[in-house]
């Protein structure tokens, strides 16, 4: 393979948490690495270099997703490795974690290799594969913890399926302390879910849908604390979506407990007001929640208690969620519309930048134990040219995915990642898949 | 543009008069020998019932066959759903044979939503949709204390109202309770915090108006009308309740307590009635009870409903009960 051309970005803003940088200065990438970053106008030798204008941009570490569903093997219809990670690149993510629920789950070496083999073709996002808890993520068995690390997985997660087995989970979390890895935990006690299918509260009542009260999370996030507390194991919690669970975890955090934990963006932008028409495109798991639970949300994320924004990208098709609202399926697409939300939620006012990028970049880099998600010299070259200002809508043209179970589909979006760089590699460019522009030049 | 009947959330005041002003004049129609009127005539009405009825189902057929329509009565029971036909195929197949009205029962909230949605030339009457609403009985029932009031020279705004049992599920319960806040009644629910949880109170009506009671005695002091509902055995196995011996020992409505809390009170219940679980049998055969005039009623508010719904679908037509 030829040697990439080294690329100058210049003129933009960059910001990175994990150093601290939020000013102007250029990068220099090279070889797969940032090479040099300097102030204006310093890298101005590099002629041979392709240059990027990041005038009125902000530069930043590639996004970093640790919850996704890919559906490859088993769904392909609803999503490929490649959709999906073309879908990530498309919306500044360079890494993303695929759970295990595909069919069959990823519960061996086997798979893992499988997921990594599409990714290495699909040339988009890298893909970071978590493996299974348990066999089948039924709960029973414990997967091959050292064969699936060794094959590629970053974490374990039974993901939809919570482990209600205390001392499953106990005993996952000694093996995967061993290993260095996190669980990644659905916190849900389906003995107080019960079937419910939003939130449990005056709406739900009102609309005679079964409620799925926030204590069916809180007791599970509780219980997992107290094993990562007992066992020395670490937690990380999807998709918190309760004020109280985000407390559980300050709480935990102090205790110097090690526990981790992200939020989805649909938490955070929707309460669960969307669900009066039965709209199934509003349909999630854990369930969209009132406005104080959103509030103990957004002040999570602030002050740090939440180390990720996980989009929980979950491509559906269009059967799956035109039946009755209680049957339709659970989750939205993410991996185009996150960083859009959190770049209007910074536009609000209602979180700084330098959080906004921390909780995308180097809070999920924290969370799995990953190099990537900040930007010094020496560091992979994931990085991403982002238009703040730019106003733009998600439509089925713009929409990547395979599916288009998203309720942001059609709507106006605050934000767009015009150039996404993996690894070094050029793969968006002024918003199209580089692969694209190569094969179908317009 | 469609007209539906697809809950009492929404309506206006005047609405409701309406439903009951037509409904009261097809009373009458039940009454004569040749019990049929040729409204409808060369309209059809499809009854669709995904979960078993007797009563509702029965009423909605003779309903339409009173206004001359043509009815058919289509029972999908949960072993087809399961066998895979989807609703809204089941709705699209229903629709291709051009009817003027679809009447749906379905065991999940919001499907006749969704039916609605998904229909561009037919209009939806929801016959009882999950733990949601079911509009005609709530009618039925207040074209049924409108009779009544009406003997004491009295209207049915400014009444107490309270409902007792598993408000968490009933569907007829949330009907009434918006009927009722529309016609700026008091509405109590009262019943065990497991079947009537708080948040009834805490605005699932839009309102801080409702007040919720676990106090049977204490919930029913004073009312003019008790709405019992009925309590069915799976609640015990959800641990809603302990067992219903237990529930009803707290909660069934006997003559005794009627006599002391709310001696003018008149009783209500839309059945199929538990005897001696929620409802003792004195009562519900007793001088308060007015639910056989409830099934009666609910032939004309369907046949009202059916009128008023079709009518609308079609070019305006001369209106005849003759």
């Amino acid at each position: 393979m030829a040697k990439a051309r080294p690329v100058v970005i210049h003129g933009g803003t960059l910001i990175d948490a994990a150093s601290d940088r939020d000013g102007a200065f250029d990068l220099l990438i090279e070889d797969g690495k940032v090479k040099a970053i300097e102030k204006p106008g310093v890298l101005k030798e590099h002629s041979d270099a392709e240059r990027i204008d990041a005038q009125n941009r902000w530069v930043m570490p590639g996004c970093i997703d640790l919850h996704v569903h890919l559906r490859e093997p088993g769904e392909e219809w609803k999503e490929t490795v490649q959709t999906g990670a073309e879908a990530a690149a498309l919306g500044g993510y360079t890494s993303i974690c695929c759970m295990p629920n595909t069919k069959p789950a990823n519960d061996s070496a086997e798979v893992t290799r499988y997921i990594l083999e599409k990714a290495a073709a699909a040339g988009a996002s890298r893909v970071l594969p978590i493996g299974a808890i348990s066999m089948e993520r039924k709960g029973k068995q414990l997967a091959p913890y050292s064969e699936l690390a060794k094959a590629g997985c970053v974490a374990f997660s039974d993901d939809g399926d919570p482990v209600a087995d205390a001392g499953l989970m106990r005993r996952a979390l000694e093996w995967c302390l061993m290993l260095g890895l996190p669980l990644s935990c659905h916190e849900e006690d389906r003995n107080l879910s019960c079937g419910g299918c939003m939130n449990e509260g005056p709406r739900s009542l009102r609309l005679g849908l079964k409620g799925f009260p926030g204590i069916a999370e809180d007791v599970m996030i509780a219980r997992d604390i107290e094993l990562a507390r007992y066992t020395k194991g670490k937690v990380h919690i999807c998709h918190v979506s309760t004020a109280r669970g985000i407390e559980l975890i300050r709480r935990a955090k102090n205790d110097g407990i090690n526990v981790t934990c992200e939020v989805a963006p649909h938490h955070l932008v929707l309460d669960d007001s969307c669900c009066e028409t039965y709209d199934t495109s509003y349909k999630m798991m854990p369930p969209l929640k009132d406005n104080e639970d959103i509030a103990g949300l957004i002040a999570g994320v602030k002050d740090g208690t939440v180390d990720a924004i996980a989009s929980d990208h979950a491509p559906h098709d269009k059967d799956s969620k035109q039946v009755e609202f209680s049957r339709a399926t659970v989750g939205i697409l993410g991996l185009q519309t996150s960083l859009p939300l959190l770049i209007e939620m910074c536009a609000q006012g209602q979180i700084s930048r330098r959080r906004m990028v921390d909780i995308l970049c180097a809070g999920p880099a924290r969370a799995f134990g990953l190099s990537y998600g900040r930007i010094s010299v020496g560091s992979e070259a994931d990085v991403i040219v982002v238009d703040p200002q730019r106003r733009w809508r998600f439509g089925e043209e713009e929409n990547r995915s395979k599916s288009k179970n998203s309720p942001f589909l059609g709507r106006e979006l605050l934000g767009l990642s015009l150039h996404t760089f993996v690894g070094g590699r050029h793969v968006v460019k002024d918003g199209r898949l580089v692969s694209e522009l190569t094969s179908n030049p317009r | 543009m469609v007209d539906h009947l697809l809950g009492i959330q929404g309506l206006s005041k005047s609405d409701l008069y309406r439903y009951l002003d037509t409904a009261h004049s097809f009373v009458e129609v039940s009454e004569r020998d040749i019990k049929k009127v040729p409204t409808l005539r060369g309209k059809t009405i499809v009854n669709v019932f995904f979960e078993p009825s007797t009563r509702t189902l029965s009423s909605f057929d003779i309903a339409g066959k009173r206004l001359s329509a043509d009815t058919i009565n289509v029972s999908i029971g949960a072993s087809s759903v399961k066998k895979g036909e989807t609703l809204i195929d089941t709705v699209r197949t229903l629709e291709s044979m051009n009817p003027d009205v679809i009447v749906m029962r379905h065991s999940e909230s919001g499907a006749p939503h969704f039916a609605a949605k998904h229909l561009a030339r037919t209009s939806v009457v929801n016959a009882g949709d999950g733990a949601h609403e079911h509009p005609t009985q709530a009618l039925l029932d207040l074209l049924t204390l409108k009779q009544y009031f009406a003997t004491k020279k009295r209207g049915i705004e400014g009444l107490k109202i309270g409902f007792v049992g598993d408000v968490r599920h009933s569907r007829v319960a949330r009907s009434s309770v918006w009927a009722h806040l529309t016609l700026g009644n008091e509405v109590r629910l009262i019943g065990p915090k497991t079947l009537v949880p708080e948040d009834f109170a805490r605005g699932a009506f839009g309102t801080d108006t409702i007040k919720v009671y676990s106090d049977l005695a204490e919930g029913l002091k004073d009312l003019d009308v008790v709405v019992s509902l009925r309590m069915q055995l799976e609640r015990q196995e959800e641990h809603f309740v302990p067992n219903l011996d237990e529930y009803s020992k707290e909660y069934c409505i006997s003559e005794r307590i009627l006599a002391r809390q709310a001696p003018g009170c008149v009783v209500l219940h839309p059945g199929p009635m538990n005897r001696g679980t929620e409802i003792s049998g004195e009562v519900a055969d007793g001088p308060r009870s007015l639910i056989r005039n409830q099934v009666t009623n609910g032939v004309a508010v369907r046949m009202a409903v059916l009128y008023l719904l079709a009518r609308t679908v079609g070019a305006p037509e001369e209106v005849s009960h003759g």
